[in-house]
């Protein structure tokens, strides 16, 4: 690089940050140029959080330093980041939902600014990048994506010159992420650089100039994503060959395992979502994808389909032709239901138990005598799942909160599956897990329904649906389209499906019922 | 330097078992700056304390006699809190099972019946259950909590059992006395060791210990139990129901409470008075946790609590200290293990002043 060029924005080198047990980040250096975006790839653990973190001044780093514009910088804090021009959208949006959108962005800004010009300024922010976002509307009322657009009108209003996006698209529909995207590039183009955190590969190709991969909290590879395959990035991220899951052929038809019926329930938290009219019929051999943003109904429609909420009458969830709407999850089970829930440590499994007693959790009705567990019967349950879903564990005595995510829900998964379940329920299966262990639940999945079992999977990641499911249907606003063959529809039609929510709820409820 | 606490992490198992060591430990330092503070002997008053009481078989029987309520208390309240079910009126089941207890002693004894031990040790153990039950209904009805329902109740239990000795079950012989009749020789308990008051109760405050164990360890119910305590929402996705639980915990350390207050009448005294208990019922919540709410734990640790009973009855007697001697000594140990837990979970960190110039932080 000769003299006279403009040094990069952001330049990291050797940035080391170790915890107690671990190295989050080794070593690591990079650059992000002005008006780049720049992708950082990793698996979970790869140290990517740490790192943005380091930038954005939450975490101190041991070692290396950060040249903001070619001058070495100690950043002390998020105030101190922002100060300087970096911005950053959090996966998890941090908005007051009782505050309006103006409120919310005034407390971030923490500037001294009447509501009134600060209106204005966001009128015009918003208007010049096309995100829609009208200040003066409550934030509950706001879809997710909405959300996301105030996050990032909030950054904007500080004109900032490095934007770090975590996982800006998994919350959205694939036409709102097309919109993200197009202020993105709008953004670049007037020189704000774009540091991108994401895991969909087919994302990075499309908007990203350059990618540093981490890998175990060190830089491993770097490489241009418009030139670079898929599945060559997927392996510089896991470091080896990618394996591949298939699906076996399809059984013929198969008898309904899981059948609901006119299901109407009022949400029993505020802000939860109402379930208006659900029907949905499951059948042996079949997986069935419900695709839709969270928070559009799906975690009141697993928790009625396991149980843990009834549904109004018996009639309105049949089990293996028994109704089932009454009763609840332990008495489901016995019919056969199985049950992977979003959360993990917590709901899925239990922090401090060891493994054996996680594996006892839900499979418990074939392993007491006489109200005795049979502890040894468990624990070889437990090594056998261990085995076969290759959970990297100390042992059946670990406890839940020593693995890591992936680790956790593959054996959640190998838990519901070994009971040969006739119907499964699967919330967010692979959702912030590696990709080796996505696959290995993917197939998992597949290989259950090809024994015969009924499988409804509930994910926000279209990609996957359309890779395992055999029919999509979309939950929006708490109602359920009718379900398509996967192979007679596209990403585009789900997503505006998906979109519903946006559209006034008249145009809505006259499009229902004609 | 500067001392600071980090989080571990993970908690450390040792530190699980070595709190309640370092409390005691504490403890004995507190008593000993007491005693030196109230200007009495502080080596007298250890002796008198830990060691006077244990120097003979009499002083080992009372060790025992002592023990047998606090532990079937305790186990009882250890299992609940396992369960997030926090009983914290054992002592108005003890007391109300005492009652019921002595009720069926008071009417059936003196006639020779074999049964009226078998039948006044079920009465105790269903009085307490029944008062058990009151904030069982309420915790799973109307959602109030346990905590101060129990509370509430050991009071009322206890102006209850005032009520009967002053009222209608006072002794008409007893000139005047605010007690009972003497139950007869047939519903006394039987005295495990002659010439002591050790009676049979310490059999079944022994026998709690490997059934508790059994109960959280190694049956269904015990797993269900310990799963809604340490994770609700897990509970509910495997359809453990939360109520069931709330009932079952209190019905059985109500039982055993109140199977612990008859046997204290029935193989004490034999006869109920105003005061029956000098706090079983709330120094087992100490005694749960000083065991780790673990029953093999709190066999140990209602010996060292049984041992404080005594060892203040002897201050009292041999050096004139009033009894808030033991009620002080009781709260500064669960004070220090409250205090030594956080070790569990924490670590502590000695900061030299320079290591702030290791990073390139100010």
């Amino acid at each position: 690089m000769d003299a006279a060029a403009p040094p990069p924005r952001l330049r990291l080198s050797g940035i080391t940050k170790r915890y107690a047990a671990v190295t989050a980040n080794s070593d690591i250096s990079f650059e992000v140029g002005a008006g780049e975006i720049h992708a950082l790839l990793g698996e979970n653990g790869a140290g990517k959080s740490t790192l943005v973190k380091i930038i954005y001044g939450v975490v101190h780093p041991d070692a290396g330093e950060i040249a903001w514009e070619g001058r070495p910088t100690a950043i002390a804090d998020p105030n101190a980041a922002r100060a300087l021009g970096i911005g950053m959208v959090f996966q998890h949006f941090s908005l007051f939902e009782s505050l309006t959108v103006a409120e919310n962005i005034a407390l971030g800004l923490g500037a001294r600014e009447s509501i009134a010009a600060l209106t204005g300024r966001i009128a015009e922010i918003s208007g010049r990048y096309g995100l829609a976002v009208t200040p003066s509307r409550h934030v509950h009322h706001l879809s997710v994506g909405e959300r996301q657009r105030v996050e990032i009108v909030r950054c904007l209003l500080q004109s900032p010159r490095l934007l770090i996006m975590d996982e800006p698209t998994s919350v959205l529909t694939p036409q709102e992420a097309e919109g993200l995207f197009d202020v993105l590039r709008r953004l670049s183009r007037e020189g704000c650089s774009i540091l991108y955190i994401s895991h969909k590969l087919e994302e990075i190709k499309a908007l990203c100039e350059r990618a540093t991969v981490l890998r175990a909290g060190r830089v491993v590879a770097a490489c241009d994503p418009r030139v670079a395959s898929e599945q060559q990035m997927a392996e510089m991220m896991i470091g080896g060959a990618l394996p591949v899951a298939h699906r076996p052929a399809p059984l013929k038809e198969g008898r309904v395992c899981l059948a609901v019926d006119g299901l109407s329930l009022p949400a029993d938290e505020p802000f939860g979502t109402n379930l208006r009219d659900i029907s949905l019929t499951l059948r042996d051999g079949e997986i069935l994808g419900i695709a839709g943003v969270a928070g559009n109904g799906q975690k009141e429609l697993l928790a009625v389909l396991a149980g843990e909420r009834r549904a109004p009458d018996a009639a309105a969830v049949r089990i293996a032709d028994t109704p089932a709407g009454l009763l609840g999850p332990a008495a489901r089970r016995r019919l056969g239901l199985a049950f992977i829930p979003e959360e993990r440590l917590g709901r899925g499994a239990v922090a401090e138990f060891p493994l054996t007693e996680n594996a006892l959790l839900t499979a418990y009705q074939g392993f007491t005598r006489g109200g005795m567990v049979r502890y040894g019967a468990v624990q070889r349950y437990a090594r056998d799942i261990i085995a076969r879903f290759r959970v990297v564990a100390a042992g059946t005595d670990a406890p839940g909160s020593s693995l890591s995510g992936g680790n956790m829900q593959k054996f959640i998964v190998g838990r519901e599956v070994g009971v040969n379940p006739r119907v499964l329920l699967a919330a967010h299966p692979t959702w912030g897990v590696d990709i080796g262990a996505a696959l290995a639940i993917r197939q998992a999945l597949m290989d259950l329904a090809a024994a015969g079992s009924g499988v409804l999977v509930v994910s926000e990641d279209l990609a996957e649906l359309f890779e395992i499911s055999d029919y999509i249907a979309v939950l929006s606003g708490g109602r359920l389209s009718p379900p398509r063959r996967t192979r007679e529809t596209t990403v585009e039609e789900v997503g505006l499906l998906m979109g519903g929510r946006m559209a006034d709820a008249a145009a809505r409820d006259a499009v229902h019922a004609a | 330097m500067r001392l600071s606490l980090e989080p571990r992490a993970r908690p450390a198992q040792a530190m699980v078992w070595l709190s309640p060591v370092l409390a005691a430990v504490l403890s004995v330092i507190g008593i000993t700056i007491l005693f030196a503070v109230l200007g009495r002997d502080p080596v007298q008053a250890l002796h008198t304390l830990f060691v006077a009481p244990l120097a003979s078989l009499d002083g080992l029987s009372e060790l025992g006699l002592k023990a047998t309520p606090l532990l079937l208390c305790a186990v009882g309240i250890a299992i609940g809190v396992r369960a997030d079910v926090w009983n914290i009126g054992a002592e108005g089941q003890f007391t109300v099972g005492a009652i019921v207890g002595s009720g069926v002693a008071l009417a059936y004894g003196g006639a020779g019946h074999w049964w009226v031990i078998p039948a006044l040790l079920l009465a105790g153990v269903v009085g307490g259950m029944a008062w058990a039950a009151i904030p069982a209904l309420l915790r799973t009805r109307f959602n109030a909590h346990e905590i101060l329902t129990t509370l509430m109740l050991a009071y009322v239990s206890i102006q209850l059992l005032g009520y009967l000795v002053h009222g209608p079950w006072k002794d008409p012989e007893g000139y005047s006395f605010p007690q009972t009749k003497q139950f007869e020789a047939d519903a006394m308990l039987p005295v495990l060791l002659a010439d002591t008051r050790l009676h049979i109760g310490a059999l079944f405050a022994l026998l709690s210990v490997p059934l508790g164990s059994i109960l959280l360890g190694r049956t269904l119910m015990g797993f269900r139990i310990r799963t809604v305590g340490a994770a609700p929402a897990a509970a509910r996705y495997a359809g453990f129901s939360r109520n069931a639980i709330v009932w079952f915990c209190l019905l059985l350390s109500g039982g055993l409470a109140g199977l612990a207050g008859i046997c204290e009448i029935a193989g004490g005294n034999g006869q109920l008075t105003p005061v029956i208990s000098p706090g079983y019922g709330f120094a087992a919540i100490i005694v749960a946790f000083l065991g780790r709410l673990n029953p093999v734990g709190i066999l140990f640790a209602s010996l060292l609590m049984a041992l404080l009973y005594l060892g203040g009855e002897g201050l009292q007697v041999t050096m004139q200290l009033p009894i808030a001697v033991t009620g002080t000594i009781q709260g500064m140990l669960l004070f220090f293990l409250l205090a030594a837990d956080v070790l569990i979970n924490y670590r502590v960190r000695v900061r030299v002043p320079q290591a702030a110039g290791t990073t390139q932080h100010a």
